[in-house]
């Protein structure tokens, strides 16, 4: 950030960029871009939680699927409005997240690796196995189309400008978030929890609100995604779309831009291998992706970590320095 | 229920409850030594039963199958030391974490190119219909999953009490810098721990797959209940690892059994999160350790 200082210089190239897709992209470009910005909703959620919080979460996609189930049920099974219904998403993956936040914060570490990894397969589970409310693994269709005071939003385009504006105000959000007093503690959190509490933070209820609004936006992705394909199904919300989160997150770094240079980068190379792979190998499908992504989560984390990431990461808008990786990889084994 | 219907739940239990056991033992032996949780841990184990089929379908006898398992994922477990956790030693302990859960679903998706979609089966190592004992059947192959983890933990526990690479190994887990100073190359008991639970989980991926058959994701949920079993028995012994996996698969069995076979997963999940909750160092685990 410090690259680029005035407001007007980052604004103006952004509204430019935004607006290409809108005047020439086709269908597909412009649902590769929705598809994006649902994503840097919830990327953004969990880049507060893990770059500025400092915990870690590898069951937000759980959040998403809650939100999203939220939302078709409500506006499916209730007959909500689809304006309201989606304003409800992020109130269920709010509360789940208040629920099971205050315990599992506790724990540090791996032990919240796992904790938030098994709470994400659970919930994944419970998508498929609860027939009754979810429609177990075929899902739930026929979920009505977005209306935002009596206009409806139906093609691309339209969806285009709605997740994207909701995009630009969650980004906005965070970066106020990340400037305000409570960013500021919650950086206290990060670099040391015993110096944060001596200073007189209630760092446990601040992890807790972190947790409770990264699970909302979660969820808030999670609507969207859920009006704008209009089905839901478990699958995208399984373990690997967490991981693909971690990702957006880790890559985006905590730049106010992060989040959506996080989700453009796996979102572009997931669409990149998918067209690419039957190209080197015939018949070649999913597997490849899933090959590339782990490769690139081991590649991106050994290049941030050594610090090679940061340094580059600084020249460009998005990132933080690299003095602290390099810091932590200096210690010895 | 009757009498006969609970020992068939007890063998049905202590069979997986082994599987797990064997699973916990090579996690704790990363752990325990270089203080690395292994996420690809379970990609050993599904790793181990395919190549074991893959040599099979080659013409190999069966014993012979396992052993090229295990000499397979041996290396592989190297090949992730050296890929995934050796670059970033003596990072932050979330780092390597990251690492190797990026390295097992490379793993998964190469199995995937490699073996696809479908499930293989492997034979028994012994033919013979299951064994009655008190009006429960408890097949031959079952037998064999327990003698297999039985062993190696005996096996083990000798390995860190009486050689002098297990002494080593232990000396890293109680300090890395003190184990420096007398002469212990953390990076060597980093490769050697890799190695080892390479070789375990091989071992109870060819012990297992005559009895679930093999396919490519086997290895996910396969270990997550290693570690859940691993945390049970406090990460750091191998005694409390194997009553860990025992326990977890009786309380698994007994859950399928009365409740609903299709929420087995939801329950092993459920006592993980129950578990890091109430008592993370572990049911048998001492809180004085280094958590």
């Amino acid at each position: 950030m410090r690259c680029l200082k005035e407001w007007p210089v980052k604004a103006v190239p952004a509204a430019v960029l935004l607006a290409v897709p809108l005047v020439w992209g086709n269908n597909y470009i412009l649902g590769v871009m929705v598809t994006v910005a649902i994503f840097a909703v919830a990327a953004a959620g969990l880049s507060v939680l893990m770059n500025l919080a400092g915990q870690v979460s590898f069951g937000h996609a759980a959040f998403m699927g809650l939100g999203g189930y939220a939302a078709a049920v409500l506006a499916v099974n209730y007959g909500w409005p689809p304006l309201l219904a989606l304003a409800a998403a992020p109130l269920l993956p709010a509360l789940a997240a208040g629920l099971v936040g205050r315990p599992v914060l506790k724990l540090r570490e791996f032990y919240l690796v796992l904790a938030t990894l098994a709470f994400g397969t659970l919930v994944h589970l419970l998508f498929n196995e609860c027939r009754a409310v979810t429609g177990g693994p075929s899902g739930l269709s026929g979920i009505p189309a977005l209306k935002v005071f009596g206009f409806v939003l139906s093609s691309e385009r339209e969806f285009y400008c709605l997740t994207w504006g909701v995009a630009l105000a969650v980004l906005a959000a965070c970066r106020n978030l990340r400037r305000s007093p409570v960013g500021r503690a919650l950086s206290a959190v990060h670099e040391s929890e015993e110096a944060a509490d001596a200073c007189g933070i209630d760092t446990a209820s601040l992890k807790l609100k972190t947790f409770v609004f990264s699970a909302a936006l979660a969820g808030l992705a999670g609507g969207l995604y859920a009006f704008y394909i209009s089905f839901v199904s478990p699958s995208p919300f399984g373990f690997h779309a967490s991981v693909q989160l971690v990702l957006m997150a880790v890559l985006g770094g905590s730049a106010a831009w992060g989040p959506v240079a996080g989700a453009a980068a796996v979102i572009f190379l997931s669409e990149f291998l998918r067209w690419a792979a039957p190209l080197v190998l015939p018949g070649a499908g999913a597997e490849c992706q899933i090959v590339v992504y782990g490769t690139a989560l081991v590649i991106i984390t050994i290049w941030k970590n050594s610090g090679v990431w940061g340094r580059v990461l600084c020249r460009l808008p998005a990132g933080k320095g690299g003095k602290e990786y390099a810091a932590g990889s200096a210690r010895p084994l | 229920m009757s009498a006969g219907q609970v020992l068939q739940l007890i063998f049905s239990g202590l069979t997986t409850g082994s599987i797990y056991s064997l699973i916990a033992l090579a996690a704790v032996l990363t752990y325990a030594s270089t203080g690395v949780l292994n996420l690809a841990l379970g990609e050993f184990v599904a790793w181990g039963a395919l190549a074991a089929v893959s040599a099979q379908s080659a013409g190999l006898p069966l014993w012979a199958c396992a052993a090229a398992a295990c000499a397979a994922c041996a290396v592989l477990g190297v090949a992730v030391e050296r890929a995934a956790v050796r670059p970033v030693a003596g990072a932050p302990p979330l780092v390597p974490i990251i690492t190797t859960l990026g390295a097992s679903i490379s793993l998964r998706g190469l199995a995937l190119i490699v073996w696809g979609t479908h499930p293989y089966a492997l034979p028994p190592f012994t033919g013979g219909g299951p064994l009655l004992v008190g009006g429960a059947a408890l097949p031959r192959q079952g037998v064999w999953v327990m003698a297999a983890a039985a062993l190696v933990f005996v096996l083990l526990a000798a390995f860190f009490k009486f050689t002098r690479a297990g002494m080593a190994l232990r000396a890293c887990m109680l300090s890395r810098t003190g184990a420096r100073l007398v002469g212990i190359s953390p990076y060597t008991a980093l490769t050697w721990a890799f190695a080892g639970s390479g070789v375990l989980g091989a071992l109870a991926g060819v012990t297992v797959a005559p009895l679930t058959l093999a396919t490519y994701d086997m290895g996910f949920i396969l270990g997550i209940k290693g570690l859940v079993a691993a945390i049970a028995g406090g990460m750091h012994s191998a005694g409390g690892a194997v009553l860990g996996g025992l326990a977890l698969g009786l309380l698994e069995a007994f859950a399928a059994g009365t409740i609903s076979s299709g929420l087995k997963d939801a329950i092993a999940l459920s006592a993980l999160i129950a578990l890091l909750l109430v008592k993370p160092q572990g049911i048998f685990g001492t809180s004085s350790r280094k958590m």
